[in-house]
């Protein structure tokens, strides 16, 4: 079903026209990689908050209104990117088990910031302005580090696979 | 300048680096995590600049919080690059694109020493001034010239 799939999105005129040519592609790939500056670096500020290593003068709330839509852009920026990368050359990297494992932790990465955002973040009120957010937080954040910190590097090791 | 490529693409260093499998694979992880790092440093204190993100704190105030984490990424980004391009360092001498990289890098790190620093510890606080926004600006895409330049390495 998903080789099918692949297959079938590999020889579309589209697919071929992306991995053939000479601008389009370079410019996909620069897009990923300013957007995982715009993304990834927010993303990391945040978690240093949330950890309490840095902007402890900033409420966590307050933090979160200012930065997140300019990391959620960067977010779109890099899906948008990605899915495009990905339709470049679907055979080749749905048989690649660096993209595989990528994948499986932004997913990991995507449910640890939605179980915060339900259980952790609804207390926000009482440490909003904590220099130190509680141990939870502090471990979601660390967490979140972690992943994106593995996403990144997969992401590069993608090119390296024997495939 | 052609003589150094030669010296360090010839040296025993780019040799091990080339020889090993795995060592300029991380060399180039370490180089694009300094990269996230580094892009969220310098972006929190570029929009504040351009008064589009954190106003809690001034400008120079941010920047102190993010001073030690901007130095940390960018050791981490130059030690990774200086041993990538000692390993290819005459592929790297004739790239175009690598020489573009270069002068932005130096372009970009001046302005950041000098003029951005100035403009961040002369803010007055609560609003962004033309020059705070244009020293945003003139970073955020001397910056981002340094990324795409990078990026074209590989391609061309």
């Amino acid at each position: 079903m998903v080789q099918e799939f692949c297959r079938w999105l590999g020889d579309t005129p589209w697919s071929v026209g992306l991995r053939e040519s000479i601008w389009i592609y370079p410019i996909v790939e620069t897009a990923h990689v300013l957007g995982l500056a715009l993304f990834a670096g927010l993303a990391v500020m945040l978690d240093l908050r949330l950890i309490g290593l840095a902007f402890r003068g900033i409420p966590v709330t307050q933090f979160f209104a200012r930065v997140a839509p300019w990391m959620w852009a960067g977010f779109t920026l890099m899906v948008i990117s990605g899915a495009l990368l990905f339709s470049s050359d679907p055979v080749r990297l749905q048989g690649n088990v660096f993209f595989a494992i990528k994948l499986l932790l932004i997913a990991l990465a995507g449910l640890n910031a939605a179980v915060f955002h339900v259980t952790t973040y609804r207390s926000v009120a009482a440490w909003d302005v904590a220099a130190a957010p509680p141990r939870r937080a502090r471990l979601a954040g660390l967490l979140s580090l972690t992943l994106w910190a593995a996403v990144i590097s997969l992401g590069k090791l993608i090119a390296y696979a024997r495939s | 300048m052609l003589q150094f490529a030669q010296w360090c693409n010839h040296s025993p260093l780019a040799e091990a680096i080339r020889d090993s499998p795995w060592i300029f694979p991380t060399l180039e992880i370490v180089h694009l995590l300094g990269l996230a790092v580094l892009g969220g440093t310098i972006l929190i204190v570029d929009l504040r600049l351009l008064g589009i993100g954190l106003k809690q704190l001034s400008s120079a105030q941010l920047a102190a919080q993010v001073a030690p984490w901007t130095r940390a990424a960018l050791a981490a980004m130059l030690t990774s690059g200086a041993l990538m391009f000692t390993s290819e360092a005459i592929d790297c001498y004739n790239s175009q694109p690598f020489r573009v990289k270069m002068v932005l890098l130096l372009a970009a790190a001046t302005f950041m020493f000098t003029v951005r620093r100035r403009v961040i510890s002369s803010g007055t606080g609560a609003s962004s001034s033309w020059i705070d926004r244009l020293a945003g600006i003139t970073s955020l895409g001397l910056w981002a010239g340094v990324a795409a330049a990078g990026r074209a390495i590989a391609f061309w």
